[in-house]
């Protein structure tokens, strides 16, 4: 079921601050996260946020297309590099 | 014989059904599209009149997105997410379930036939 309208995106408190401060200031730097289910608002577009999946953190540029994503849909948490045999 | 946006209509079915030949409309938008036509849904399509056909075919010009159209924009779509290199995006180019179903078994329909061990992977993009 998708999430009620009312409530609005849900982004954690913490990184909207940190992103607001940088669109503010003017700076860019990579800003880490654990929080992968913030959805991708419009002011994050430009900046990139390394997602941590688990093991370590995914480097995301944010373009346009992503607005309405959630971080951890880009920073996949699991491996699978394909049945045994010969990789060519 | 009623050609409607490039797509010939069965002559011998009724018109609720007929127009469902067309991708992107089903039993209800038929029904809808009928009704705002002012046309009865039983009448078979080779009953239709010019003046009925004229309608039926503004209202699908007006107001549906159907065939190639529809078709692009589907593709569109799955395009953008695999651009983007989201998670949908990503099962869409593996040609895996994309919805979170179970792969440990079944998903043939993504996954097509089944591939034995000895085989070699297919290659996937």
């Amino acid at each position: 079921m998708s999430r009620s309208l009312k409530k609005g995106p849900f982004i954690d408190y913490k990184l909207e601050k940190r992103i607001l401060e940088m669109n503010q200031s003017g700076k860019k730097t990579v800003i880490k996260t654990w929080s992968r289910r913030s959805m991708i608002s419009p002011d994050f577009v430009g900046h990139t946020v390394a997602v941590y999946n688990g093991n370590k953190f995914i480097p995301v540029y944010i373009t346009e297309n992503m607005v309405g994503h959630k971080l951890g849909e880009f920073a996949p948490t699991r491996t699978w590099r394909g049945h045994g045999g010969k990789q060519k | 014989m009623a050609r409607i946006v490039g797509v010939d209509l069965p002559k011998n079915k009724r018109g609720e059904i007929g127009l469902t030949y067309i991708y992107g409309i089903g039993r209800s938008s038929a029904q809808k599209i009928l009704a705002q036509a002012g046309v009865d849904k039983d009448i078979k399509v080779k009953d239709w009149t010019d003046e009925q056909i004229t309608r039926i075919r503004s209202i699908l010009n007006e107001q549906y997105k159907v065939e190639g159209e529809l078709r692009s924009s589907v593709q569109m779509n799955i395009k953008r997410l695999m651009d983007i290199g989201c998670y949908r995006g990503i099962r869409h180019r593996t040609g895996m379930p994309v919805r979170g179903q179970r792969t440990q078994t079944n998903a043939r329909t993504r996954k097509g036939r089944k591939k034995t061990v000895a085989n070699k992977k297919k290659a996937t993009k």
